[in-house]
């Protein structure tokens, strides 16, 4: 028996029918085509599949699909405005703070929602609040610095 | 401030070498449109599973997946009778030697399964739910057999033997029995005896290293197609597509010709992305099926079934007079191969040494079997091995005659034309340059705390060329399509896209780069051994210049002059001289406008097998703290500084340095393959099996050292190895700075650092600083 949710995605409103025991990354990914999010491990400690629900950082390999019924969930997808990137997209970009580009998604979600809070984070903050995203790639000293850099802009624009 | 890039003098202004230019794929990477291995779905696509071996060590007695095959939704099962034999010939893939033999009983265990996650079964069904149910239908009937983990165990004569027909290479003359030694070999140089007995001192140490995983954060995955006819469509995250399609042709006994590969987006590889697991058991599947399957590997299945690199006993003994001239060394290595022959041994063995100019080396290599996963290339592979062993005695020399490290390496360092002990004198390298510029570095002169140490080492990859076609066009509207055909897995688009603009004289912007499939490019080795913007960069480059030429040509057929009467300058072709007449220069945008009625399409299409790859060497600067009651040890500080040849995208090798440092701090502190007595790995997860963190690391300083290579037209050396050669050592150099300890084993986990601190304090060990 599938379960029918409904949620905002992007703050579009969606719907899927998923199993029980499907994860919201799988009907991000599986039922709904929105393959931004990663499966890095499935066990919640990559941080490739980084969403907000209701504004609150997750890993959506750790919460089920049914869960997400009546919530607004944001997802790399949802980061730009159209073709105008936000200034964390384009500050990783300046920055060549990606190599790969697999936890890039990730840490992009999990950056807006610390500079939504912090908008003036020091860099040790950075790294505790980045600590749950994995890259195997940059040595993460360009995350910080772009996440830095774009923090000070924003806080000037 | 530091000087980030110390540049190469040149007699050319550059315009985009150099440049720090947004990268061609950049946004799709940032908004989460890029696909990668998973993110890609055929219509009524299966899902592939795999069953894998609970044991270490056992005959295969038997399988039935009859069961299984009548479940509702499974629609095709393989296991070893959908593969054909093969014969054991060695055949060169990547920087390693492969057996076709080896790798068809690795993607499917035949008569024995060799270590815990060895595939012995592959599912095909409707839902992912079906095939997980229809693994636990198949029947399989193990006979389990003693098993063995650690190399020096394996080699012992008693101990279980993995291949009965395993005789070691290498030895003269040749065992009359099996044993898991699968080769020997040397490397000698001079007599190390003599050496010896010029020293003043002779230091001997023995190390252990344990099997680091690459660890790149998206899991292998591809989408197969087989239709009716045989051919075959293959989607997946590869270093190489070419050698993958290549590798399941053979496996499937197939001709080439039947499987185009394309190359998704690659979420990381490190080497570990230059073999086959999943595509040929894809193939297999959708073949019988009829229908495409989509194949995923768990992070638990990575762990356990893909491979790390090698662990390693090195024995090193390094002799030296007091002034700190090293009269010998010599090393004796015995890296762990997994399940089946084909460790990086041999690269170890050429690297050991490599950064010192020596008159006497004798290293050794042994190569062993045993059951953990068959290992994979990571990243300079074997290098980091011998080369922490090495840069550790090293260290102890110049602590011994207390000599500045820096000091000691500039007196040996190698140098243009040194005679390296693995066969070549070598080119211009940059040793001594990187070297200088660690000394003159501000970090190197600040000052230390209590419990902490500063640790440096040297660290040298040889790099190579190969085979490698590109194709580029001029579009009609006067911009450029440029085709490579090695995966870009970190900015390479970008820096071959420089190059070509560079060489057109071009705008960067007006050069689109994409990476082609099997179909649309002749052979490209694949995206490893630092070679991809070494190699596509040169073929790039030749291609650029083709179509310079007929740019030409097409000018002067409009012109109605001599083809030698045009010159081409910065993206205009104009008359060369005088009597050339007098013709309005003309552009390479406006030839391609008229393309069409000169001649037509204009395309540069160059096939080449890159020779003149050339090593890079570098030098690591760590500033450590360890706290003694935990034994923990933090990174505070620290400083890579490489020779780059010539750094086309400086952010971009900025970034391999950066992350292969990160990758060696792992290595040397925290991660470990833990097996228990079953044979089993305990921490196949990213929980247990700790890779650094944001918040583990300071900020990696970096300067780039550019001593260009002669043989490329734009000097470039590949960066993307050396920078994960010198951490291990240059962490061991600074914990004994700090502890006054010796750690002569990785990973320098809490547990075994406080462990070595307190037996120190309870021995009374007068060289304890902490």
């Amino acid at each position: 028996m599938k379960h029918h949710v409904s949620f905002t995605l992007n703050g579009d409103p969606v719907e899927a029918l998923c199993e029980t025991e499907q994860t919201l990354l799988d009907v991000l990914r599986d039922e709904l085509n929105m393959t931004g999010s990663k499966e890095g491990c499935a066990t919640g400690d990559c941080g490739a599949c980084s969403v907000t629900v209701d504004g609150r950082l997750v890993c959506s390999c750790l919460m089920l699909g049914v869960e997400a019924n009546g919530k607004a969930v944001d997802s790399i997808e949802g980061m730009a405005d159209g073709d105008h990137l936000h200034p964390l997209q384009q500050k990783f970009l300046e920055h060549a703070a990606l190599q790969c580009g697999i936890c890039t998604p990730g840490i992009l979600v999990a950056a807006k929602n610390l500079l939504e809070r912090n908008p003036d984070p020091t860099e040790t903050e950075v790294r505790y609040w980045l600590a749950g995203n994995l890259c195997r790639c940059t040595g993460y000293d360009k995350i910080i610095r772009a996440v830095m850099d774009t923090a000070a802009e924003m806080r000037g624009a | 401030m530091q000087e980030r890039v110390i540049k190469a003098p040149s007699d050319v202004d550059f315009k985009w070498v150099g440049t720090r230019q947004i990268r061609p794929d950049g946004v799709e990477k940032v908004t989460g449109r890029a696909q990668y291995g998973a993110d890609f779905n055929m219509p009524g696509q299966l899902v592939g599973l795999v069953l894998r071996s609970p044991h270490a060590h056992a005959k295969l007695l038997k399988i039935d997946a009859s069961k299984a095959l009548k479940l509702e939704g499974v629609k095709a099962v393989v296991t070893r009778d959908d593969f054909v034999e093969h014969d054991s010939d060695l055949m060169a893939a990547g920087e390693m030697m492969v057996s076709y033999k080896d790798i068809s009983r690795n993607v499917m265990a035949r008569d024995k399964v060799l270590y815990e996650g060895h595939a012995v079964a592959a599912v095909a069904a409707t839902s992912r739910a079906i095939a997980k149910k229809a693994l636990k239908l198949i029947d399989v009937e193990y006979e389990v057999l003693p098993h063995v983990i650690d190399e020096m165990e394996a080699m012992q004569p008693d101990a279980p033997l993995l291949h009965d027909d395993m005789i070691t290479a290498g030895v003269n003359p040749p065992p009359s029995k099996p044993s898991n030694v699968s080769k020997q070999m040397e490397f000698v140089l001079g007599d190390v005896e003599k050496g010896f007995a010029d020293a003043d001192f002779v230091i001997e140490r023995t190390f252990k290293t344990s099997p680091v995983h690459q660890g790149y954060i998206e899991p292998h995955a591809c989408v197969a197609n087989v239709s009716a006819d045989g051919y075959a469509d293959l989607w997946g995250t590869t270093q190489g597509h070419w050698v993958v399609r290549a590798h399941c042709a053979r496996l499937l006994g197939w001709d080439i010709s039947r499987v185009r590969m394309t190359s998704s987006e690659i979420g990381g590889g490190f080497g570990g992305k230059t073999v086959v697991y999943l595509e040929p058991l894809a193939l297999a599947l959708s073949k019988k099926s009829g229908k495409p399957v989509k194949m995923v590997m768990s992070r638990e299945d990575i762990f356990r079934a893909s491979g790390p690199t090698s662990g390693a006993t090195v024995k090193v003994k390094i002799g030296a007079k007091k002034d700190g001239t090293i009269t010998a060394g010599q090393a004796d290595l015995f890296y762990q191969a997994g399940a089946f022959a084909g460790s990086p041994v041999s690269q170890g063995a050429m690297a050991a040494f490599a950064p010192y100019d020596l008159e006497h080396v004798k290293v050794v290599g042994v190569d062993v079997v045993s059951n953990r996963p068959k290992v994979a290339a990571y990243r300079a592979p074997g290098a980091p091995i011998s080369e922490y062993a090495v840069e550790s005695v090293i260290d102890e020399i110049a602590r011994k005659i207390e000599m500045d490290p820096i000091a000691l390496r500039l007196k040996n360092a190698a140098k243009e034309g040194t005679q390296a002990a693995y066969g070549p004198k070598l080119g211009p390298i940059g040793m001594i340059e990187t070297l200088e510029a660690t000394e003159a570095t501000e970090h190197y002169k600040t000052m230390l705390g209590p419990n902490q140490g500063r640790g440096i080492a040297s660290g040298f990859w040889y790099n190579i060329g190969g085979q490698t076609t590109v194709n580029m066009s001029l579009n009609e509207d006067g911009t450029f399509n440029l085709i490579i055909g090695t995966p870009d897995i970190g900015g390479l688009r970008a820096s071959v896209a420089m190059m070509a603009a560079e060489e057109l004289g071009v705008e960067y912007n007006r050069v689109r780069p994409t990476i082609g499939d099997t179909q649309q490019l002749g052979y490209n080795f694949l995206t490893g051994g630092s070679r991809a913007c070494f190699s596509s960069g040169m073929a790039a480059v030749e291609a650029a210049r083709q179509i310079k030429e007929e740019a030409c040509r097409r000018a002067a057929k409009m012109w109605d002059i001599p083809e030698d009467a045009v010159d081409y300058e910065n993206g205009w072709i104009r008359p060369a001289g005088d009597n050339a007449g007098a013709h309005e220069p003309i552009s390479i945008n406006e030839i391609g406008k008229m393309a069409g009625k000169t001649g037509g399409a204009i395309v540069g299409s160059s096939k080449i097998n890159a020779q003149g790859a050339a090593p890079s060497l570098g030098q690591h600067l760590v500033d450590v703290e360890v706290d003694p009651d935990t034994g923990k040890v933090t990174v505070l500080r620290y400083t890579v500084i490489q020779d780059a040849g010539r750094a086309i995208h400086p952010s971009y090798v900025e970034g391999q340095y950066q992350g292969g440092a990160a990758q060696g701090i792992g290595w040397a502190l925290n991660e470990e393959y833990i097996y228990n007595k079953d044979g089993k790995l305990d921490n196949a997860s990213f929980l247990d099996y700790r890779i650094p963190v944001a918040s583990d690391l300071p900020m990696i300083d970096t300067i780039i050292v550019e001593v260009p290579n002669p043989n490329h037209p734009y000097g470039v050396r590949g960066v993307g190895e050396t920078a994960i050669v010198p951490p291990m050592g240059a962490i061991a150099n600074a914990v004994a700075d700090a502890t006054g300890l010796r750690f002569t084993s990785l990973p320098m986990s809490p547990p075994r650092v406080k462990k070595a601190i307190d037996e120190a304090r309870a021995a009374g060990d007068p060289n304890l600083k902490v």
